[in-house]
């Protein structure tokens, strides 16, 4: 599996999660996966990283968990968004775009 | 919202932190296994897919530490374990953490309680409203060698009316009165006071009214104001007081007034407030018999304030008969303002700044000790540290829990200290002298108590600090290979112990030099004759007949000699007799003597003598002989004869011996009968041991032509019982009851011994030595325990050193004469160090010595040779043992 040492910019794990769990609740094995796949590989979160993310982001209030029984008969945590973190991650994506595009306009002058 | 799911997150990851580990630990768990399905249902073997999915998935510790730091609780966590820490760490050594923490408290406590005292009687304002412009008023003599006396009403009425530094100013005396009526005769304390002295001092009454100027007329019926407790303790709290009357000396007053809870003027709460009446039309210039009080107008300092009522002196000799300026001018007259809280502390402050040095020694003391025993346990920890750091603890977080530890000591050592200086307030108060200003305002306060637990916590800061500084030094590999003979940081501890030591033994040396001070002090008081002897055998107790029970002097001396005649039938009563005051009582009066053969100068001042006024039989009470002559009897009283005894001190002044003062005359004034000498008596200290015994002259309680043609009356004398019963206050029934059945409604007021008197006037100098005796005690034997401490570590330091001597051939003799060298030399740095601090200090204490200079060879010399002894005492023990090492252990080394 090639991977590279990702470059995560702070603060986008975050919102990347926000992302998967907005889609459907999820536990934490499951976003990290989904965020390789979504990526096609580019990107693979640091499982340190990924639980001190989704501690943080329970903490803020953002999403919110519990147990549950997943298809194979284990016991998992999982995630999914409250209110708070849907308009949290409104507010995230737009800041997003708005780096994003400035960056882009800057590295577009030749 | 979010703050507040904030805060329920991270108070359940505070008080069930186990819960939040167990989930993650599952979470981690469940992971790595999906990854490791992943893997396996990729094509791996399973154990291959286990070791790739562990690589993947990171350190498991690190990831745990890294999910935990985003709780947001790590500090408390941090917090929590260093306590723990701390907690196992004080119970690995129980002996060292319990005594560092005792020995703090007993420091802590010890400066706590006096510090308490010293804020109570020095610190505090007094209890009026902006005290600060409060200045008490007293005239000055110097040219009759009198430094001060109270305020002539004339002076008063100039003052009050021409004065522009004074807001206002008001008179007061202590008196008292004779309560009767309804319930048992008693003698209260009062104090008259002009109208103006209780709105100076903004002291409103709880019930009723203040005095007006009608009130202090002569005209005037005489008003009352109660004091609270009196209120209470008289009338039972009655709420309709105002109106009725209490009988005063016979005459019925009209109560006026209560006055608030604890209100006080100079410091005492007395029973009753009566109106000073003054009568302006007849008082002249002199009478100097009421202190005063006065309120600076702002901006005013107490000496312009001197300076403006001294220049007012020429108008008040203008406006007022009496005494003529000139006179004045030769005596120097002159007025002094001091700030009141000065002049009701008095020299109350020198005795306790001393105490509070002394206490704050013995907790320096204690920190030195307290410290030690922290190296002590840094180095036994040495190890410890180095693992740990080895291990990864960063420098930091050891530093934090050795800091942790030492607070939490700290804390716990000043927790029992203000435990303890409740107590010791109490016992402060008890040993206290009665004379000590300001008793009541003695109360632990919250400022207080933050001083003792900053104190803690400071101690607690330096002994860690030092603990860190001192203990985690020396490279990481040393301690772990040479085993406990730790070289390289070794050096710098041991002269921090060392001198550690010197400080203890010099502190211990001042402490000392103080007691042996005191204790001189005290031996040279008790040896001063006061003038009587065999004090424990008299009982005395005030009596006064009132105006209204003896109106002329014949009733007068007709009642006081029926007193004397039923108490000398008491049996065990071998003599009674009475005085207006007995020596050591402060009590005076003062009065102008014209010698016959001895002419005042033109131009010198009238020469001053105080007084005492005497009935028949009082040196015998005293058992203080007479020198030459007689005393009175009653046929001189009842006869009016103009006689008078003289004290020996008087007779000195002007003939060779006392027998050469019988038969010669004076005059109180120039217009006055001439008096003749008709005895000499022993000398008596009437102002304590410390001072000269004055010169003296004795009256009959009774006479004429003292002042004007008037016969004077000393209606209040205090009665001396003699008795040869085991203890004086045996016989005070029977006392009581000869009184009363000479008359029923006169009280005994202020009984006590001859001895309690002579204690009262020494007790500050006996309050002082105990206090300093014990707190030198203590030096003592916290030095003795810190060298024995410094002294056993060198040895094992040096047991290596002295196995090779040995072994070479040095005896037993030489090795422990090696240890106590070098505790000898400890000793002599340290007395050396200390005599140089005492000599510093003890010129603070001149006002507190008598009889010894506070240069004292005598007691260096003693105190300097003691204190090496007993370091050489403490060093034998160490030495001992480092002569019974056996050369082949100490060589082979841990």
């Amino acid at each position: 599996m090639g991977r590279q040492k990702p470059d995560m910019i702070k603060g986008t794990l975050d919102m990347l999660i926000l992302k998967i769990v907005s889609m459907e609740p999820m536990h934490g094995w499951g976003i990290s996966e989904r965020i390789q796949q979504l990526s096609r590989d580019a990107l693979q979160v640091n499982q340190g990283s990924l639980y001190a993310s989704l501690h943080k982001l329970t903490r803020e209030g953002w999403i919110r968990s519990y147990w549950e029984v997943t298809e194979n008969n284990r016991r998992a945590k999982y995630y999914a968004l409250t209110r708070a973190g849907e308009r949290q991650l409104g507010m995230e994506a737009e800041h997003w775009d708005r780096l994003a595009s400035a960056v882009a306009r800057i590295m577009a002058v030749s | 919202m979010r703050w507040l799911s904030n805060l329920r997150f991270r108070l359940m990851a505070t008080l069930a932190p186990s819960r939040l580990e167990r989930e993650l630990n599952e979470e981690m768990a469940f992971h790595l296994d999906m990854e490791v399905r992943k893997l396996v249902a990729g094509g791996m073997s399973p154990e291959a897919a286990r070791r790739e999915a562990l690589r993947n998935f990171g350190e498991p510790l690190r990831q745990r530490e890294k999910a935990r730091d985003s709780w947001g609780v790590r500090w408390i966590h941090d917090f929590r374990s260093d306590l723990m820490l701390a907690w196992r760490g004080a119970r690995k050594s129980p002996v060292l953490s319990l005594a560092a923490i005792i020995t703090l408290a007993l420091g802590i406590g010890g400066v706590t309680a006096i510090f308490t005292v010293v804020n109570g009687v020095l610190l505090k304002p007094l209890p009026y409203s902006n005290a600060e412009t409060l200045v008490a008023l007293n005239h000055t003599m110097p040219g009759i060698g009198n430094p001060s006396v109270p305020l002539g009403p004339a002076l008063y009425h100039t003052y009050r009316d021409h004065s522009r530094s004074l807001e206002d100013i008001g008179l007061w005396r202590f008196t008292t009165r004779t309560v009767t009526g309804a319930g048992e005769p008693e003698r209260v304390r009062a104090i008259s006071v002009t109208e103006t002295l209780l709105p100076l001092l903004g002291l409103d009454p709880a019930l009723g009214r203040r005095f007006t100027a009608e009130d202090v007329s002569p005209a005037s019926e005489g008003p009352v104001i109660l004091s609270y407790g009196y209120w209470q303790s008289r009338f039972g709290s009655d709420p309709d007081i105002l109106g009725k009357t209490i009988r005063l000396d016979g005459t019925e007053s009209p109560i006026v007034g209560v006055m608030q809870p604890r209100a006080r003027i100079q410091d005492v709460e007395t029973d009753l407030i009566l109106p000073l009446r003054l009568d302006r039309t007849s008082q002249g210039v002199g009478n100097w018999s009421f202190p005063g009080i006065a309120r600076l107008k702002p901006g005013v300092t107490p000496e312009s304030a001197s300076a403006e009522l001294s220049d007012l002196t020429p108008l008040a000799c203008e406006l007022y008969p009496g005494i003529p300026l000139e006179e004045l001018r030769r005596r120097e007259f002159g007025t002094v303002a001091t700030p009141l809280k000065e002049a009701v502390v008095g020299n109350a402050e020198t005795l306790l700044w001393v105490l509070f040095g002394t206490v704050g020694m013995v907790l320096l003391l204690a920190c030195t000790n307290v410290a030690n025993l922290f190296l002590v346990k840094a180095e036994g920890r040495a190890r410890d540290v180095a693992l740990r750091k080895a291990l990864g603890a960063s420098r930091e977080r050891l530093a934090r829990q050795a800091l942790t530890e030492s607070l939490t000591m700290g804390l716990m050592g000043g927790v029992m200290g203000v435990l303890l200086a409740f107590g010791g307030v109490r016992l402060l108060l008890n040993m206290a002298p009665t004379s000590l200003p300001r008793v009541d305002e003695i109360r632990l306060e919250p400022v207080v108590l933050l001083v003792a637990l900053g104190t803690a916590l400071l101690a607690g800061t330096v002994f860690g600090f030092l603990s860190v500084f001192r203990g985690g030094e020396g490279s990481l590999a040393t301690p772990l290979k040479e085993g406990s003979r730790g070289a390289g940081g070794g050096q710098g501890r041991a002269r921090t112990r060392n001198a550690l030591a010197v400080v203890q033994v010099a502190m211990a040396m001042v402490l000392l030099v103080g007691s042996g001070l005191m204790l001189r002090t005290f031996v040279a008081l008790q040896g001063v004759p006061p003038g009587y002897q065999r004090p424990e055998k008299v009982l005395t107790f005030r009596i006064s007949i009132p105006m209204s029970e003896a109106p002329a002097g014949e009733d007068v001396i007709a009642g006081h000699r029926e007193i004397v005649r039923r108490l000398s039938e008491i049996p065990g009563v071998t003599s009674v007799s009475a005085a207006a005051s007995v020596a050591m009582e402060f009590w005076e009066s003062w009065q102008t003597i014209l010698m016959e053969d001895y002419p005042v100068p033109e131009g010198d001042a009238n020469p001053l003598r105080r007084l005492n006024w005497i009935t028949p039989g009082h040196f015998v009470t005293m058992e203080n002989p007479l020198r030459a002559g007689r005393s009175f009897e009653w046929v001189d009283i009842l006869e009016a004869r103009p006689v008078a005894v003289v004290s020996e001190a008087f007779a000195r002044e002007f003939w060779a011996s006392p027998a050469e003062a019988l038969g010669k005359r004076f005059q109180t004034e120039d217009e006055q009968p001439w008096k003749e000498i008709i005895g000499v008596a022993g000398d008596v200290r009437t102002r304590g041991v410390t001072q000269p015994a004055p010169a003296l002259v004795y009256f009959p309680f009774v006479m004429e032509g003292l002042w004007g043609d008037e016969v004077f009356s000393q209606r209040s004398l205090r009665y001396a019982v003699r008795t040869t019963r085991q203890s004086a206050t045996d016989i005070l029934p029977e006392a009581r009851e000869a009184v009363w059945s000479a008359n029923p409604d006169l009280p005994l007021s202020s009984i006590r011994t001859l001895e309690e008197i002579f204690a009262e006037s020494i007790a500050q100098t006996s309050f002082t030595l105990t206090m300093l005796v014990v707190a030198a005690l203590v030096a003592v034997l916290l030095g003795m325990v810190g060298v024995y401490g410094v002294i056993s570590y060198l040895v094992s330091q040096r047991t290596g050193e002295m196995g090779l001597r040995m072994a070479l051939g040095a005896n037993v003799a030489q090795v422990r004469w090696m240890v106590l060298k070098q505790a000898g030399i400890l000793a002599s740095m340290g007395v050396g160090i200390g005599a140089a601090a005492a000599l510093a200090l003890s010129h603070l204490i001149v006002s507190l010595l008598f009889g010894v200079g506070w240069t004292d060879p005598l007691t260096y010399g003693v105190v300097s040779l003691s204190l090496v002894g007993v370091v050489l005492l403490a060093s034998y023990l160490p030495a001992r043992r480092a002569a019974g090492v056996d050369p082949t252990e100490a060589l082979r080394g841990d």
